[in-house]
């Protein structure tokens, strides 16, 4: 076989090879959609939104949990994203020396892999257990513990793409450090950090453990961020387990409304980044 | 005119008689424990435009890189020597450098446009030093502009993104905002290497037009460039200077064999 046929063929098993691999992910993937989407659709209606959680046999809807979930996530993101946005600014931008760099840069990395249920007793011994019960507070506190390293990481990574001739011509009009930062390097990476941003919002969304130890659940509608808080995942948990049916359908439909929100949220992230990133 | 500046050198070439604006004293400069710049001479005169020439690696973008202090945003880079600006030594530890840049303007090998409109690129450069009101600020923006010659192509889209420019226009667009904060001397470091033919011709034009009001040090890989934009060359070869003067001399009868045979292409 000469060398050109030899390559050929070489090519055409690692093609089929790669194709067997992303068909193999794909079906588990549209597996557990359509499995979702089966049981989870039925589910669906105005009631959800409306109607707070039932106890067993009787009507209700998600209305409690959807919004505990929409506020934690909201504050948890609003409180991470600040100090994640500057933690990745201090590490891209001031951290080429020194130790104080290296020694965040890598703690954050093990918070960004560790498992959240770490991050929920944490906050369940360090507030939980202060405070005496649980609460919505502790909760977003968990959920924002996420979103910093998240946010980290990708502001770190987004402004190391942002060439150092940029970074040259705005010091070379004279312009102070800080201000080359926040006028010039942080809006080239604006797309990407607004894009983790996204990615982290979408992260906690669907979070679970964290939010077990701290909000716990609420089967009232409440609005006091002192007391637990209903929130999607773990009224999902507590459904999903129960024999009640019209809990398992609650859980169901739930489910379901996470997973459509977390993938709008990932294709809003494409998009933005897509139509934004400026060509170097 | 060029008979004004032909006297004699006390180095290789001749001596330039007009007023020196930025003098060089014994410059060395490290990159870390490489020494790339070694015991550099060189006055360079006001209101003229200076080349440097040489081979990759020379140090001819190093030098250009001291005159601004620009090389301090990086650790483990360091110049000892003295630059003398109008007499006053910038590489002093007192010089603020920011003060230093707002005086020595510069513009970089590929464009760098800011992620922001035409107008705000220029203004960017503008508000550090001054505050000027929307019309001021409107008036210095077509200034500038005009003085790059970029307004006729842009005055209807100074909204746009200075990123939607082709890159001739984008490096115009860095030159007339390095104009705009009013500099005395404009540091150009290969400025047209990446642009098209049209395009550098349009730049090395502008060259010869703005020389009347600044002092320009430009460096470049091109020798038919350095010939016809510049009045005097420095032709620098591994992190020394071989020879400098008037650049009609240093590419008709250089002084020394090494220039002659960079510049008639037998190495480099």
């Amino acid at each position: 076989m000469d060398l050109y046929t030899r390559r050929l063929l070489v090519n055409r098993i690692n093609l089929i090879l790669s194709l067997l691999a992303m068909a193999f992910g794909l079906f588990w993937l549209g597996w557990i959609l359509v499995v979702l989407f089966g049981h989870g659709f039925a589910g669906l209606s105005m009631a959800l939104f409306t109607q707070t959680t039932p106890p067993p046999g009787s009507i209700g809807g998600l209305a409690n949990a959807i919004f505990g979930s929409l506020l934690m996530a909201t504050i948890g993101t609003l409180i991470g994203t600040p100090v994640g946005i500057m933690a990745g600014i201090h590490l891209a931008e001031y951290g080429n020396h020194g130790w104080l760099a290296p020694a965040t840069r890598f703690v954050s990395d093990i918070l960004l892999s560790a498992p959240s249920i770490v991050i929920g007793l944490f906050i369940y011994s360090a507030l939980v257990l202060q405070m005496g019960h649980f609460s919505g507070w502790a909760g977003t506190l968990a959920l924002s513990l996420i979103v910093i390293p998240v946010v980290t990481r990708t502001t770190e990574n987004m402004l190391r793409l942002v060439p150092d001739t940029l970074r040259e011509a705005a010091a070379a009009l004279g312009a102070p450090h800080w201000k080359v930062i926040t006028m010039v390097t942080v809006r080239a990476a604006k797309a990407g950090i607004i894009t983790g941003i996204l990615l982290a919002v979408a992260r906690i969304s669907g979070e679970t453990a964290p939010l077990l130890f701290t909000s716990l659940n609420n089967q009232f509608w409440s609005m006091d961020m002192n007391a637990p808080m209903a929130n999607l995942p773990v009224v999902i948990f507590q459904f999903a387990m129960s024999p009640y049916e019209n809990w398992q359908q609650l859980a169901w439909a739930g489910a379901l409304l996470i997973t459509l929100s977390v993938l709008l949220l990932n294709i809003l992230a494409r998009v933005f980044f897509r139509n934004t990133t400026p060509l170097h | 005119m060029s008979a004004v500046l032909q006297t004699a050198l006390p180095q290789t070439g001749s001596k330039p008689t007009t007023r020196t604006k930025i003098k060089v004293n014994d410059l060395n400069f490290y990159y870390g424990s490489f020494h790339a710049l070694k015991h550099v001479n060189l006055e360079i005169p006001e209101g003229k435009v200076t080349a440097f020439i040489g081979p990759s690696g020379c140090g001819k973008s190093t030098l250009l890189r001291t005159f601004n202090r620009i090389y301090t945003l990086y650790p483990h880079q360091g110049a000892r020597g003295e630059i003398l600006i109008d007499g006053e030594n910038v590489l002093s530890p007192k010089q603020d450098v920011n003060r230093l840049r707002a005086k020595v303007g510069m513009v970089f090998q590929k464009p760098t446009p800011f992620p922001m409109s035409i107008f705000d690129n220029i203004a960017f450069g503008v508000n550090l030093y001054e505050s000027l009101s929307g019309r001021a600020m409107e008036e210095r923006v077509e200034w500038a502009l005009r003085k790059a010659a970029l307004w006729e192509e842009v005055r209807d889209k100074l909204r746009q993104s200075g990123m939607s420019l082709s890159g001739g226009q984008q490096q115009r667009l860095c030159i007339a905002r390095g104009i705009a904060v009013k500099p005395e001397i404009l540091l150009l470091d290969e400025p047209a290497s990446a642009l098209d033919p049209i395009s550098t011709a349009r730049i090395e034009e502008l060259v010869q037009e703005l020389k009347n009001d600044y002092t320009i040090v430009i460096v470049t890989h091109n020798m038919q460039q350095a010939a016809r934009v510049s009045d005097f060359t420095a032709y620098m070869y591994l992190g020394e200077l071989m020879e400098f003067g008037v650049t009609d001399e240093i590419f008709i009868k250089p002084k020394r064999k090494e220039t002659e045979d960079y510049i008639t292409g037998r190495f480099g």
